[in-house]
């Protein structure tokens, strides 16, 4: 089993995991490699976000926690109990909101929140089913065909019959795919009253702000290899890169020689001087810098800060050939990211679009 | 550690709610479930029954419209079973709603017992309304109710466990019908409905007699009219092998995953 890497395991203090995956792999009869030898514990009452490129095996890990694929290698448990063995148990404490819009469409909101929770074996509830569907506005929608409702509602109902059994553990896939920006913002909110609710939250997107919107923690995975785990503040603060640009009143051929101790470069033909450094290093480095531009008598009329997005980090992560700055583990990381990730995020994902 | 959940040795809770979906279902669609097959026995008992039934005359000393009453109502049971089990499990298949069967609490049996339950269920149904509807048109008896009763509901549940496993095989509309169209109406056809295989020529007596549907159809009119054209307890043993043959295959669809899981 590699090394994982740091942040995936958790140190005695911490409570038992909701979920703990180990050695997890999936093989399709077809000889595709979904899954490879994935560990993960999720935390009890934590919004985890599984991050990747499409393709990269985040709905296969899903559909094999939860019952609709069988893995091929290593054990879940949820709550201690092994999906396979103790599949009852395991599986009462799951709801699970597929990526696709998956609905009976001539059946109305009501009814089918009323046979999801029969479905996971409890005995009807209909002041917990109107509360669920009260949370999601969908109390007005519950007696119409679902077929009528707009796909935003859909959602909300696919939400509502995945809380209808009262889970510990919500996966979500993809919640947001496809979805307007204002539907998004909805999600979010959304997800995160469900947080506040105790329910365990695990969801998968390809956009990176997304999870850097929602996350306590985010797993990366690419080529069914979980290639990273972090808390979100951790992973911004080992991974992020600090920027500082000055624009100067007059500009600079070069950068003179008593400005060499800093990580200097000249942009826009001299007229600004921009200075990147790791977030985590060098707290004090910008008022030396400041204070020797003054020694030097070079002024400046203005200045900007800019602190990398989570995005910049990902795409930092599966493109630059070289050890990321300040990662423990860097070697299997170099490793698993390789180019063919690189074009799939610039050709497939609409965050990149996005970048400044 | 394991916190306190609560959960079903077996889920009776799942069972009834996949069983009352499929009901409501049948509850929507009651005009192509139930008058369809109505109209088309309707239009046998004018056509065979009356029309050319007149010309026949009896059959083992029973009159030849209440003669095809047995087969009429096997006729639609089969077709009926086959479609509601088959489609039953097609449709979330279609639609993508399996996802939440198969991540649910639930086991293989309680699954195929709902599923299958409720297909038999509905069957059983409209086989009593054709021998109601039947009962308007003709004298009919009923020599052994008992049996009678045994023989629909094991041949409605037999004729779903085959049509869930069609349905779970299917990968289009186009096979989920293959089956019953081009086997099991042809093989029902020729398997008694409108004749005793004692009227056929020896071979094609004998060839007859590797037609499962016969001893179906036969069990079934014994009950009836107290003949039939093999004994009944070869009658009853040919139709619980097939249904034994058919849970078997459900049993090994659910053991491979086979076209339900990855």
């Amino acid at each position: 089993m590699p090394a994982l890497p740091s942040g995936a395991k958790l140190s005695p203090m911490t409570p038992p995991p909701v979920i703990s995956i180990a050695g997890l792999g999936k093989t399709y009869a077809s000889g595709l490699v979904a899954l490879q030898d994935v560990d993960l514990e999720i935390r009890r009452g934590e919004i985890f976000a599984l991050l990747g490129p499409n393709g990269a095996g985040k709905t296969t890990l899903i559909s094999t926690v939860c019952g609709m694929a069988t893995p091929t290698a290593g054990t879940v448990q949820v709550n201690g109990h092994d999906i396979r063995r103790d599949y009852r148990a395991a599986r009462a404490q799951i709801g699970l909101v597929p990526q696709e819009l998956y609905t009976d469409m001539f059946e109305t909101p009501w009814d089918t929140v009323r046979f999801s929770r029969g479905l996971f074996g409890l005995p009807p509830n209909a002041a917990y089913l109107e509360q669920v569907l009260r949370d999601l506005s969908l109390w007005n929608k519950r007696k119409d065909m679902i077929m009528t409702l707009s796909g935003g509602m859909k959602r909300r109902v696919l939400i509502a019959k995945a809380l209808a059994h009262e889970p510990q553990v919500l996966f979500l896939d993809e919640p947001t795919a496809g979805v307007d920006v204002e539907l998004r913002r909805d999600m979010w909110a959304q997800v995160r009253r469900l947080r506040d609710s105790g329910v365990t939250v695990i969801l998968t997107t390809h956009y990176i702000d997304e999870a850097e919107e929602m996350a306590d923690r985010i797993g990366v995975i690419n080529k069914g290899r979980l290639i990273l785990v972090e808390t979100k503040a951790e992973l911004m603060k080992k991974l992020g890169k600090k920027q500082l640009t000055l624009h100067l009143l007059e500009p600079l051929a070069m950068i003179p020689a008593g400005l060499n101790e800093w990580a200097l470069t000249l942009r826009s033909d001299g007229c600004d001087l921009e200075y990147t450094f790791d977030a985590s290093h060098e707290q004090t480095a910008i008022p030396a810098l400041l204070q020797r531009l003054g020694e030097l008598g070079i002024g400046f009329k203005d200045l900007t800060t800019r602190q990398s997005s989570l995005e910049e980090i990902f795409v930092s992560l599966v493109r630059e050939p070289g050890d990321p700055p300040g990662l423990s583990s860097s070697g299997s990381i170099r490793h698993a990211i390789q180019s063919p990730v690189q074009s799939s995020i610039q050709s497939g994902d609409r965050s990149v679009d996005k970048r400044p | 550690m394991s916190a306190p959940v609560q959960t079903l040795k077996f889920n009776y809770h799942a069972i009834f709610a996949i069983f009352r979906f499929e009901m409501t279902r049948f509850a929507r669609t009651l005009w192509q479930s139930l008058v369809t097959p109505v109209i088309t026995t309707v239009l046998y008992f004018v056509v065979f029954g009356a029309a050319i039934g007149a010309r026949v005359g009896d059959i083992g000393g029973v009159q030849y419209g209440a003669f095809i009453v047995p087969g009429l109502i096997m006729l639609s049971l089969f077709t009926e079973s086959l479609n509601n089990a088959s489609f039953g499990i097609y449709m979330p298949k279609f639609t993508g709603t399996i996802y939440e069967i198969l991540s649910a609490p639930v086991s293989a049996f309680e699954i195929v017992f709902a599923y299958v339950g409720a297909a038999a269920t509905k069957s059983v149904l409209l086989g009593l309304v054709i021998l109601a509807t039947a009962n308007l048109f003709v004298d009919i008896q009923i020599e052994h109710p008992v049996w009678m009763a045994g023989f629909l509901v094991l041949v409605a549940m037999t004729f779903s466990v085959f049509g869930f496993i069609i349905g779970i095989w299917a990968k289009g509309f186009e096979e989920l019908q293959f089956i019953p169209m081009l086997i099991i109406t042809p093989l029902t056809f020729l398997g008694g409905v409108f004749y005793s295989i004692d009227m056929l020529p020896d071979g094609w007596r004998t060839a007859s007699l590797f037609n499962p549907i016969v001893y179906i159809i036969s069990g079934f009119r014994w009950s009836f009219y107290g003949t039939g054209d093999v004994s009944i307890g070869i009658s009853l043993a040919a139709t619980l092998g097939f249904l034994l043959l058919c849970i078997a295959l459900v049993w090994l669809i659910f053991r491979t995953g086979y076209r339900l899981k990855s």
